[in-house]
């Protein structure tokens, strides 16, 4: 007797691996570090707290990646198109607040922190979005 | 650029839907000229130009926000899929453009003004305010962009397709109305603190 037929199932009922809270917590960590940071400008924050949230962020970053490289099947090219078109638009948020930064004299380990922190921000939106994006595509 | 180029047209026997563009470039000079006011401001520390952006830039994310959170989104979320399917097709590619050049002239021109009135100073008395609005707006930061835009963008791609999954788009509405509007409640907190820096 032939199998019964299954279903298909469709992009939106796929578990995922928890990517986007992932990647809320990473923004989280980044926001907390900026903030610290910037809420002394132009003065210096004590720098162990800012990078402890450095820190935390590129590890949250660095699950994520590892996490999407094992999602199969996964619309990767999907994902790549968005996240290189959102990579552009939010290097173009990150420049503008780090020339902010470098306008008011930030110098030293506070502007090799708060750039860090930007790119660690620049680089997690694409991921968020692109994810979003490409976990409901149908993929083969 | 494939994200913005026009979604094909439906194919025969499929009802004409309206052309999806996700992000609709005749909006980008706009954005551009926005962003260059913005540096230039910055650039000269020229006090009007900051102010400007800053209020003009503000007043615009508070009240969008406000209205798309308890407005717009309650009455979205009482729509029929197809009809939030049209709604989405025409406002969410605006709110893409929208958003993210009225923050960035907001935080940008907010944070020089800061600086200029020595509020970023730790021993000014409106130095607690201060990082109460940047505690604010990084909270807004993390659900809008880890949330908010993703959903308003992934409702786009999905409108893209040949036959949307109305399941799919009703689920990323729900999260852009609920996101959206915790967003809208959070601007009622920098309401206050701004007119409390400011009196």
């Amino acid at each position: 007797m032939a199998a019964a037929p299954t279903a298909p199932v469709r992009p939106f009922e796929r578990k995922m691996p928890p990517v986007t809270e992932i990647g809320a917590a990473s923004m989280i960590a980044i926001a907390a570090g900026v903030i610290y940071m910037a809420s002394y400008l132009p003065k210096k924050a004590p720098l162990g707290i800012a990078i402890a949230l450095l820190a935390v962020a590129a590890s949250l970053q660095v699950v994520n990646w590892v996490l999407l490289s094992r999602i199969r099947p996964f619309a990767r090219d999907r994902f790549l198109q968005v996240a290189r078109w959102t990579l552009l638009a939010y290097a173009v948020i990150a420049g503008m607040i780090e020339f902010a930064f470098v306008y008011d004299h930030t110098r030293g380990v506070q502007l090799v922190l708060l750039t860090l922190m930007l790119a660690l921000f620049m680089l997690n939106v694409p991921v968020l979005v692109a994810f979003t994006v490409a976990r409901f595509q149908a993929v083969d | 650029m494939a994200v913005a180029a026009e979604a094909r047209g439906a194919p025969d026997g499929v009802a004409e839907r309206p052309q999806v563009q996700v992000v609709p470039l005749r909006g980008l000079p706009i954005v551009a000229l926005v962003l260059i006011g913005v540096i230039v401001a910055i650039a000269r520390d020229e006090r009007w130009g900051l102010v400007f952006c800053h209020v003009v830039g503000g007043g615009l994310w508070t009240g969008i926000d406000l209205f798309v959170g308890f407005v717009v989104g309650p009455i979205v979320g009482r729509m029929s899929i197809p009809a939030r399917v049209e709604f989405s097709t025409k406002f969410m590619p605006k709110m893409v453009l929208i958003i993210p050049t009225i923050v960035t002239m907001t935080l940008a021109a907010g944070f020089q003004l800061a600086r200029q009135d020595g509020f970023l100073d730790t021993s000014h008395p409106n130095h607690a305010w201060v990082v109460a609005s940047m505690c604010v707006v990084g909270v807004m930061a993390v659900i809008a962009l880890a949330y908010l835009e993703p959903a308003s963008i992934a409702v786009l791609f999905e409108l893209r397709k040949p036959q949307p999954d109305g399941e799919v788009i009703a689920t990323l509405m729900r999260r852009f109305m609920y996101t959206a509007g915790i967003t809208g409640a959070m601007q009622v907190a920098t309401l206050v603190i701004m007119t409390r820096l400011v009196s």
